[in-house]
């Protein structure tokens, strides 16, 4: 048997065998039909998906916060099946703290996992730097856009210095010149960083855009369907969105949301 | 006219608001006693209980104090045992089973049918005063602080938990910091009632407090002397109140009931 949806250069998250059924009153509800995935390290792969296709499920497996029914998730050589340490996670909401300023939000991440606040410090000021929220740190969320309180969830996501970094759906509750604006911005961060990104999106142009490869998952229960290698040059303009190979890429990957008969967005 | 201007603003403040009903009020019913020859002793006029007041200030100064210990000592008590009541029915489903339905019945119960039962039980002094408080202002904190507990974002939740953080510390960081808006809005219910409470332990077995003035006052038909009390009831449960909502103030200035004043003081 071939190596399934093998990644290029060292695996860094290896999934085997996934599966996830949901117990409900009127019996199992599968949600996850057994998925194998390999991200390499410092790969930016993008998910995409109909709702309900259990997507959302399949990050919270890989970050330990959903106990798997079968199959096993390897990060860096070590099994997930609680939360661990070398994870960053960014939701859709900001879920940021309003009784704590931006700085002390994106702290919250190294003191809720005990360490010593002052030394991350530094790491903390550097994000604030990068991510465009200098002279807002000392501000409270609610005084900030939607924008920059997601720049700020994003640094909170970083701030401890994770090998992988989660997002589900983080841009979706942005008008789209804000989103726009984040996915460069998110790119650019990515490329500093060099994180093994795992992005759920419902957006087909943003995974494009941003992604080193596009998983298309399909709906109910939830198995991967087509999985696209995005060989557009780095780093990336916007204006990339133009040109014909990111426009038949999208075009390419909506053809399979037609398929199935529904489309989000 | 620049007179007529200001005027304009001092009644637009919002201080004044409250102050300017109030003469309004004072007034009418002054004017409404006055018209309608109603005797002293079915309604009085407010100038015979600013008399009063003035007249029987130092009695009712010190009868005020052991009902405001009866107060604060009923509402104490009820922060004390109401907001870790309320963490235990919100950490767990079997505690709110057995416990919660208890409390809503017990709520239920009437207060002033059973003070009686607490003078029998605890004598004529302080205790069935502080009693009585306490079961008025514990259900509105206990029931608040459940809210606030439970009212947490799942989002928020995972966070906490991918953060592997352990269950007293995301308590202490995450979910009591946001309840407490919540049991801000229990505790105000609280003081107030707190307030009804101990006259209601007074009036049932009392030889002192503002309750015990008011019966007396009840029995001579002195009626400016029972709404100078009532007045002084009145005057301590607002200033209760507005002690709270300061604490309020302070603790939670990122409430978004306070952000207007907040962000003004940047």
């Amino acid at each position: 048997m071939t190596e399934p949806n093998a990644a290029v250069g060292d695996v860094h998250i290896r999934i085997r065998g996934l599966t996830k059924t949901y117990r409900s009153k009127t019996g199992a509800v599968p949600s996850l039909k057994p998925i194998d995935l390999d991200i390499a390290k410092g790969e930016f792969v993008a998910i995409v998906g109909p709702s309900g296709c259990g997507k959302s499920t399949l990050l919270k497996l890989v970050a330990g916060l959903l106990p798997a029914t079968s199959g096993s998730i390897r990060i860096g050589g070590v099994e997930v099946d609680k939360p661990i340490d070398d994870i960053g996670i960014v939701f859709q909401s900001p879920v940021l703290l309003p009784w704590r300023s931006v700085r002390d939000n994106i702290l919250l991440q190294v003191q809720m996992r005990g360490r010593d606040t002052a030394a991350y410090a530094k790491a903390a000021d550097t994000l604030i730097k990068t991510s465009g929220l200098e002279g807002f740190e000392n501000r409270y969320p609610w005084e900030l856009s939607g924008g920059m309180q997601q720049r700020a969830s994003i640094c909170r996501a970083l701030v401890h210095d994770p090998s992988v970094l989660l997002m589900d759906e983080p841009f979706g509750a942005l008008d789209a010149m804000t989103r726009e604006r984040m996915n460069a911005e998110l790119q650019r961060i990515w490329y500093e960083t060099r994180k093994t990104v795992l992005l759920i999106t419902h957006s087909i142009p943003e995974a494009v855009y941003l992604a080193d490869r596009v998983v298309v998952m399909s709906s109910r229960p939830g198995a991967i369907e087509a999985i696209y290698d995005i060989d557009l040059r780095r780093p990336r303009e916007l204006s990339v969105m133009g040109e014909p190979r990111f426009v038949k890429l999208t075009q390419d990957i909506r053809k399979h949301f037609f398929a199935q008969g529904d489309l989000d967005h | 006219m620049p007179i007529i201007r200001s005027l304009r603003r001092l009644a637009g403040s919002e201080a004044i608001r409250p102050a300017l009903l109030i003469v309004i009020i004072l007034v009418g019913w002054d004017v409404g006693v006055r018209l309608f020859k109603i005797p002293p002793y079915l309604i009085p006029a407010p100038t015979a209980v600013v008399l009063e007041l003035f007249a029987q200030w130092p009695m009712l100064l010190r009868e005020t104090m052991p009902t405001l210990y009866a107060t604060l000592g009923g509402f104490a008590l009820s922060a004390l045992f109401g907001i870790p009541t309320a963490m235990l029915i919100a950490s767990s489903r079997t505690v709110e089973s057995y416990l919660y339905p208890i409390l809503v019945f017990s709520q239920s119960v009437p207060k002033i049918a059973v003070a009686p039962l607490f003078v029998v039980w605890f004598g004529f002094g302080i205790a069935p005063k502080v009693i009585s408080a306490f079961l008025l202002g514990f259900f509105p904190v206990v029931v608040a602080t459940v809210l606030g507990l439970k009212s947490i974002d799942n989002d928020m939740l995972d966070l906490a938990r991918s953060m592997r953080a352990g269950a007293l510390r995301t308590f202490l960081r995450i979910r009591l910091p946001n309840a407490l808006p919540s049991i801000f809005g229990g505790l105000k219910v609280s003081i107030t009632l707190a307030v009804v409470g101990a006259v209601v332990g007074e009036f049932v077995g009392s030889n002192s407090g503002i309750g015990y003035v008011l019966q007396i006052a009840n029995g001579n038909f002195d009626l400016p002397l029972m709404f100078a009390a009532l007045f002084i009831l009145s005057l301590m449960g607002v200033l209760l109140f507005t002690a709270i909502d300061f604490a309020e103030r302070l603790l939670i200035p990122w409430h978004a009931s306070h952000r207007g004043d907040f962000v003004g003081t940047n």
